[in-house]
């Protein structure tokens, strides 16, 4: 029997500690990446666009946790919970159930770094399955202190 | 001879990659101020009041069972907990759940040894805001933050801090 050259196991105890690290840990969540580029609106530009009067008013869904939302939202923005879960997801259909398909909509969560976000691509991909075509995700790379409320854009506090 | 630098390209792929990027955010106002105490029950029911921990070096963890880093960090608080208690060090969880049910869950299957707090909107804007997760704080044994981790941090550097930081030698543990 040949035994493995040391070497020569690099690649396979690597490959068991990436699986390792990124195994039960973690629960399975639609990935954020997973939204297309052109489907997401970026802070800058969607602050401007609340600056512009004459913009039809949007309607801003917050996606993510309650205790954030009450410290601080996107002025207009409505509170419909994480959609990382059915219950979550329930509240998303009913809040849009009579809305017309082209209704504008922008969806954020802000909870966590963008690729670790339970909630905004399984928004995104329910909004898509039921039709509607005007849906932007608001790209928040890290946070949303740090990449809303920190830039200076408009918040509110409450409920 | 190409077998090994294929192995060596992989690890050093390996090292890149498990090298997570980090944000540590070190230049807030809040740093070297009294941490603002507060008191909650903990999900014993036990009441809890930061400021008890005077004399310790408080890991204050804000975090969530939704929250994909603050569950990769749990095992390696709880592995602090156990090395670094006698030197001082004293974990204390703060929950951004909207419900507890999970958060008991979350104790028990990730079997914490520190005590676990549910937080809210108040307790959030008493640090500032808590404005995205994971969020940790370090308090000295003054009660000052002394440290502000936002996001995915590295958790070996934070490891060297907090040793730095510890009432006692870590070596005496």
């Amino acid at each position: 029997m040949t035994p493995i050259a040391p070497k020569a196991f690099y690649p396979f105890a690597c490959a068991f500690i990436l699986l390792f690290l990124s195994g039960p840990a973690f629960a399975e969540h639609e990935a954020a990446e997973s939204i297309p580029a052109a489907d997401l609106i970026q802070p800058a530009e969607l602050a401007a666009t609340l600056r512009i009067a004459s913009v039809p008013k949007l309607l801003i869904l917050q996606v993510g946790f309650r205790t954030l939302y009450t410290q601080a939202h996107i002025p207009g923005a409505e509170y419909v919970g994480p959609a990382d879960d059915d219950a979550g997801l329930q509240l998303l259909r009913d809040r849009i159930a009579k809305l017309a398909k082209d209704t504008a909509i922008v969806i954020y969560c802000g909870c966590c770094p963008w690729s670790a976000c339970p909630n905004i691509a399984a928004a995104y991909k329910e909004l898509q399955r039921l039709g509607f075509t005007r849906v932007k995700a608001l790209y928040i790379p890290e946070n949303f202190g740090d990449d809303w409320v920190n830039q200076g854009y408009p918040v509110v506090k409450g409920r | 001879m190409a077998g090994a630098r294929a192995g060596a390209i992989v690890v050093v792929f390996c090292i890149a990659t498990l090298s997570i990027v980090s944000t540590v955010s070190l230049a807030r106002d809040d740093l070297l101020r009294v941490a603002p105490d507060f008191t909650r029950n903990d999900l014993r029911g036990k009441p809890l009041s930061l400021h008890s921990y005077r004399g310790k070096l408080v890991l204050l963890s804000f975090w969530a069972t939704w929250c994909e880093p603050c569950l990769a960090e749990i095992p390696v608080f709880t592995a602090w907990q156990d090395t670094y208690r006698a030197a001082g060090l004293q974990i204390v969880g703060v929950s951004m759940d909207d419900d507890s049910a999970p958060v008991k869950r979350a104790y028990e299957k990730f079997h914490l040894n520190y005590p676990v707090v549910m937080g809210d909107a108040q307790l959030g804007e008493l640090f500032g805001g808590v404005l995205g997760l994971p969020l940790n704080y370090l308090i000295d044994m003054d009660g000052r933050v002394v440290g502000r981790y936002q996001g995915e941090v590295d958790l070996n550097k934070l490891e060297l801090q907090v040793k730095s930081l510890l009432p006692r030698p870590a070596h005496a543990t």
